[in-house]
C-alpha cells in the first residue's frame, strides 16, 4: 500500500520536473516576447515579424557587454566584476550586463522606427505595408546579429547551475524522481512576475501610460486631447526593448542562444498573442502558457510516468503523442483553432 | 542631356531594362563562363515564375504571403511522389499498413468536421477525433518504422509512381493549391496580417515534414537522381550527331553537352514563364482583372458593389500559390535532387519578396525584371564579399583577428544589403523599377 502512494508521488514528481517547470520557464519567455509584439500592436496597429530576432539581437548585445566585462582591459581598469553581495553570487554575470543591453536594443528600435516605421504611420499606410516593412527589418536584424555573433549555438550561461537539483530534491523527500530547478528557470519566473507587475501599474497607473491607452484606443481623441504621438511611440519602443532583450536573454540563459531558434519563436510568439486577444496584455500571458503547455504536454514521452502509475504494465512504446520535432506544428494548430472558434482571443482582442 | 535621358527611360522602362539585363548576362557569357551565364538565366526564370506568383498574391490583392517557401517545398515534394520509381519493396513492407493510416486520418477528419457541423456536443467531437488520431498513431508507427528500414541507405522510403516529370509540376500546382486554400479558407476574412502569421505557420511545418518523415521524402537523406525532362549529358556524348554538333561549334564535347542541356531546360522554363505572363495580363485586362484592381484599391466601395471580397481573395491566394508551387517543382527537377536543408527562409521567402518589391509590385514584367536583377546580385554578391574580405586581410594582414573575423562573417552581409534594398525601395519609390501601368480604372 505504501509503496503504491509513493509510486503515485514519483509520478507526479516526474511530470513536475519535465513539464510543469520547463513549461512555466518558457511559458513566461514566451509572454515577455508576446506582451512586446502585443504593445507594437495596440500602439503601431503593427504585427512585428522582427519580434523574434530583435530577441536574438538584445541577447547578442548581452554576450557583446559579457565579453567586454571579461576581456583583459575591463578586469585591468575595473577588477573583476563581483556581485554586491554574497548570496546573489548564484545570478548568471548576464544579468549585470542586460541594463546596458536594454539601452542598445532600445537605440536599434528607435533607430529603425525613425528609419523605417515612422514614414508608414505619416503616410497613413495600410497596415500590411507596414507588416512588410517589418519582414524587411527582420531580416535585416537576423543578418546584423549573424554578422556580430555568427550563425553558430552558443551558451553563456554561468553562476549555478541549479537552484536545486535532483541530488537534493531526492535526499529531501526520499522519492526515486527528483525534480529540479535551474537558476536561469528561477530567474525567468522572478523577473517576468516583476515585469509584468511593472507594465500593468505603467498602463493603469502613470500619466503616460494612460495616455499610451488612450492614443491605442482612439488615436484621433488622444490626440485631440494634447498627447504627444511622438512621445507615445518612444516610450513604447523602450517598454518594448526592455521586453524583448530580457525575452531573449532569459531564453538564452534556459535554452542556449541560437539565432535560427529565435527566428523560429516567431510563431509560438504570434500563437499566444492571437490566443489571449491581439492587443490585450493579460491575454498574452495567458496565451503564451496554453502555448507553451500544450507543446510540453503533447510532446512529452508518457512511458515512464505510466510504469509509475498503473504498477506491472509496461508500454511497449515511447507513449508520445507528437514527436519533439513538430513542437512548433501544435503552435500553429492551436492558432487555427482559435482562428476557427474564436477570432478574437480569450479576452477579445481587436480584429478589425 | 539629364532630361533626355530621364525621358526616355520614364517612356522605355520596359525595353531598356531587359536590354541592359541581357547585356550583362552576355557580358558573364564572354567574360567568365556560357555555362555560368545560362545557370544564372535559368534559375532567374525559375525566380521569375515564383516572383510572379507573388505578385499576383501582393500586386493584384494586396495578400502578404510570409510562406512561399513552403509552398515551393511542396512542388519540390511532389516531383519526387509522382515522378521517382516505386520501391516495391519498402510497398511490400509497410505500404498497406500506411494506407489505412491514411485513410483512418482522413476519415477522422471528415468525422469530426461532420460531427461538428451536426451540432453534436464539442466533447464528442473531441473524443472522436482523439480515438481516430490514436488508431492512425498505430498504423502509422508500424508502417513508417518498416518502410524506413527497408534499404535505409539506398531509399528507405516509398518512393513514386514513376509518372512523367512534367505531369508532377502540375500536381505540384496542385498541391499548393490545396494548402492554399486550406489556409485561405481559414484565414481570410479576418484581419489581414492573419494570412501572413499562418502561410508563415504552415510554411515551416511542410519544411518539417519533409525533413522528418523519412518514409515520405527520405528526410536529410534527400532524394538524388530525380528523372528528367530533357536528355542526359553523357548519352548525348555518345551520339553521332551531337558529336557532329560539338566538333561544328568547335567546343569541347563535355561543355557542349552541359550547355545543351540547359539550353534545353530554359527553352521550356521560358515558354512556360511566357505562357503564364500573357495569361496574367489577359486576365487583368479583363473584367475579371478591373474586379481585383477594384477590391484591391477600395476594398468598401468594391463590397457596396455587392463583389465578394473574401471568396475573390481565396481565389487569387489559390492561384499564386499554384503557381509558386509549380516553380518550386520546376527547380528541384532542375537541380536534380529534393534537399530539404536548402529550403531557408531567406532564399525561398525573402529573396522572391525582394524581387517583386524592387521589380515593381502589380506588374508581372516587373518580377520578371527584379527577379533577374536579385538573383544576378545574389550570385555575384558572393565573389564581392570575398574580394571585400581580401582587400581588408591586405591592409590587415593575411593571419590578422580582424581578417579572419571579416571572411567568416562578410556572407552574412547579404542578408542586411537585400534587406536595406527592399527597404529603399518600398520607401523611396513604392513603385520599384516597372511600375504598374493602368492604375487608374
Amino acid at each position: 500500500m505504501v509503496s503504491e502512494s509513493v509510486d503515485i508521488l514519483n509520478a507526479f514528481a516526474l511530470l513536475t520536473n519535465f513539464i510543469i517547470v520547463p513549461a512555466i520557464a518558457y511559458g513566461s519567455q514566451l509572454a515577455l516576447g508576446a506582451l512586446a509584439v502585443t504593445l507594437i500592436y495596440s500602439i503601431f496597429r503593427l504585427s512585428n515579424f522582427a519580434q523574434g530576432d530583435s530577441m536574438a539581437f538584445g541577447t547578442v548585445m548581452v554576450i557583446l557587454i559579457l565579453a567586454l566585462f571579461q576581456s583583459d582591459w575591463a578586469n585591468a581598469n575595473f577588477g573583476a566584476i563581483l556581485p554586491p553581495y554574497e548570496f546573489l553570487s548564484f545570478v548568471p554575470t548576464a544579468l549585470y550586463a542586460l541594463p546596458f543591453a536594454i539601452g542598445f536594443t532600445a537605440i536599434y528600435l528607435l533607430v529603425m522606427d525613425r528609419l523605417v516605421y515612422q514614414h508608414y504611420r505619416r503616410i497613413k499606410a495600410k497596415a500590411i505595408n507596414m507588416c512588410m516593412a517589418s519582414m524587411g527589418v527582420m531580416f535585416v536584424t537576423g543578418g546584423l546579429v549573424r554578422i556580430i555573433n555568427g550563425p553558430e549555438r552558443m551558451t553563456f550561461d554561468d553562476g549555478a547551475r541549479f537552484l536545486f537539483s535532483v541530488r537534493d530534491f531526492k535526499e529531501f523527500t526520499g522519492l526515486t524522481q527528483g525534480i529540479a530547478i535551474k537558476t536561469s528557470q528561477f530567474l525567468t519566473v522572478t523577473v517576468a512576475i516583476l515585469l509584468v507587475a511593472f507594465l500593468f501599474y505603467f498602463l493603469n497607473k502613470t500619466k503616460t501610460g494612460k495616455s499610451m491607452r488612450a492614443y491605442s484606443d482612439n488615436e484621433d481623441l488622444a490626440l485631440l486631447s494634447g498627447i504627444d504621438p511622438a512621445k507615445v511611440a518612444r516610450t513604447t519602443w523602450l517598454i518594448v526593448a526592455a521586453f524583448t532583450a530580457i525575452a531573449g536573454t532569459l531564453y538564452g540563459l534556459d535554452k542556449g542562444f541560437l539565432p535560427f531558434q529565435y527566428h523560429q519563436l516567431l510563431l509560438p510568439i504570434f500563437a499566444s498573442v492571437i490566443v489571449g486577444g491581439i492587443g490585450s496584455p493579460m491575454g498574452a500571458i495567458v496565451g503564451a502558457f496554453v502555448v507553451s503547455f500544450s507543446e510540453l504536454l503533447l510532446t512529452y514521452a508518457y512511458k515512464k510516468f505510466l510504469i509509475f502509475l498503473l504498477p506491472g504494465y509496461v508500454p511497449d512504446s515511447l507513449v508520445q503523442l507528437i514527436g519533439v520535432e513538430y513542437k512548433y506544428a501544435i503552435s500553429f494548430v492551436i492558432l487555427v483553432v482559435v482562428l476557427l472558434i474564436r477570432p478574437t482571443g480569450i479576452f477579445k482582442g481587436k480584429v478589425v | 542631356m539629364m532630361n533626355t535621358i530621364n525621358e526616355m527611360w520614364t517612356s522605355h522602362r520596359t525595353q531598356i531594362s531587359f536590354t541592359i539585363m541581357t547585356a550583362i548576362l552576355l557580358f558573364v557569357g564572354f567574360n567568365q563562363s556560357w555555362v555560368l551565364a545560362l545557370g544564372i538565366f535559368n534559375l532567374s526564370v525559375i525566380s521569375s515564375i515564383m516572383a510572379l506568383g507573388v505578385n499576383i498574391q501582393w500586386g493584384y490583392a494586396g495578400l502578404f504571403n510570409v510562406g512561399i517557401m513552403g509552398f515551393a517545398a511542396l512542388g519540390g515534394l511532389s516531383v519526387v511522389l509522382i515522378s521517382q520509381q516505386p520501391v516495391t519493396d519498402a510497398i511490400e513492407a509497410g505500404g498497406f499498413n500506411m494506407l489505412i493510416a491514411l485513410m483512418l486520418g482522413v476519415i477522422t477528419v471528415v468525422v469530426g468536421v461532420v460531427l461538428h457541423n451536426k451540432k453534436f456536443n464539442k466533447w464528442v467531437v473531441f473524443a472522436s477525433i482523439f480515438l481516430g488520431f490514436f488508431a492512425m498513431r498505430y498504423f502509422f508507427a508500424d508502417a513508417s518504422s518498416a518502410i524506413e528500414k527497408v534499404n535505409p541507405a539506398g531509399t528507405g522510403y516509398l518512393g513514386g509512381l514513376g509518372l512523367p516529370v512534367l505531369l508532377s509540376w502540375v500536381v505540384g500546382g496542385f498541391a499548393a493549391a490545396g494548402v492554399a486554400w486550406g489556409v485561405g479558407k481559414i484565414t481570410l476574412g479576418l484581419r489581414s496580417d492573419y494570412l501572413a502569421i499562418a502561410t508563415l505557420g504552415i510554411s515551416e511545418i511542410i519544411i518539417y515534414v519533409i525533413k522528418n518523415e523519412d518514409w515520405l521524402s527520405r528526410g536529410v537523406k534527400n532524394v538524388t537522381g530525380l528523372p528528367r525532362p530533357v536528355p542526359y549529358e553523357l548519352e548525348l556524348q555518345k551520339t553521332p550527331w551531337f558529336q557532329d554538333w560539338a566538333h561544328y561549334f568547335d567546343v569541347g564535347l563535355g561543355e557542349f553537352s552541359t550547355l545543351f542541356v540547359k539550353l534545353c531546360y530554359a527553352g521550356i522554363f521560358v515558354s512556360i514563364l511566357i505562357g503564364l505572363i500573357i495569361m496574367a495580363n489577359l486576365a487583368l485586362d479583363s473584367p475579371w482583372g478591373r474586379k481585383v484592381r477594384a477590391i484591391r484599391d477600395n476594398e468598401v466601395s468594391a463590397a457596396a458593389m455587392g463583389k465578394n471580397i473574401t471568396r475573390q481573395h481565396l481565389q487569387i491566394f489559390v492561384i499564386g500559390s499554384a503557381i509558386v508551387g509549380l516553380a518550386g517543382a520546376m527547380l528541384v527537377t532542375y537541380n536534380g535532387l529534393l534537399n530539404p536543408t536548402s529550403y531557408q527562409p531567406l532564399r525561398f521567402t525573402f529573396l522572391i519578396w525582394v524581387m517583386v518589391i524592387v521589380g515593381g509590385s502589380g506588374n508581372n514584367l516587373g518580377s520578371v525584371i527584379g527577379a533577374f536583377i536579385i538573383w544576378f546580385l545574389w550570385i555575384q554578391a558572393g565573389p564581392m564579399g570575398l574580394w571585400i574580405a581580401e582587400v581588408i586581410s591586405n591592409f590587415a594582414g593575411e593571419q590578422s583577428s580582424i581578417a579572419l573575423f571579416i571572411e567568416d562573417r562578410v556572407h552574412h552581409l547579404r542578408l542586411v544589403f537585400m534587406g536595406a534594398i527592399m527597404l529603399m525601395v518600398m520607401r523611396f519609390t513604392p513603385g520599384g523599377i516597372l511600375p504598374e501601368k493602368n492604375k487608374e480604372l
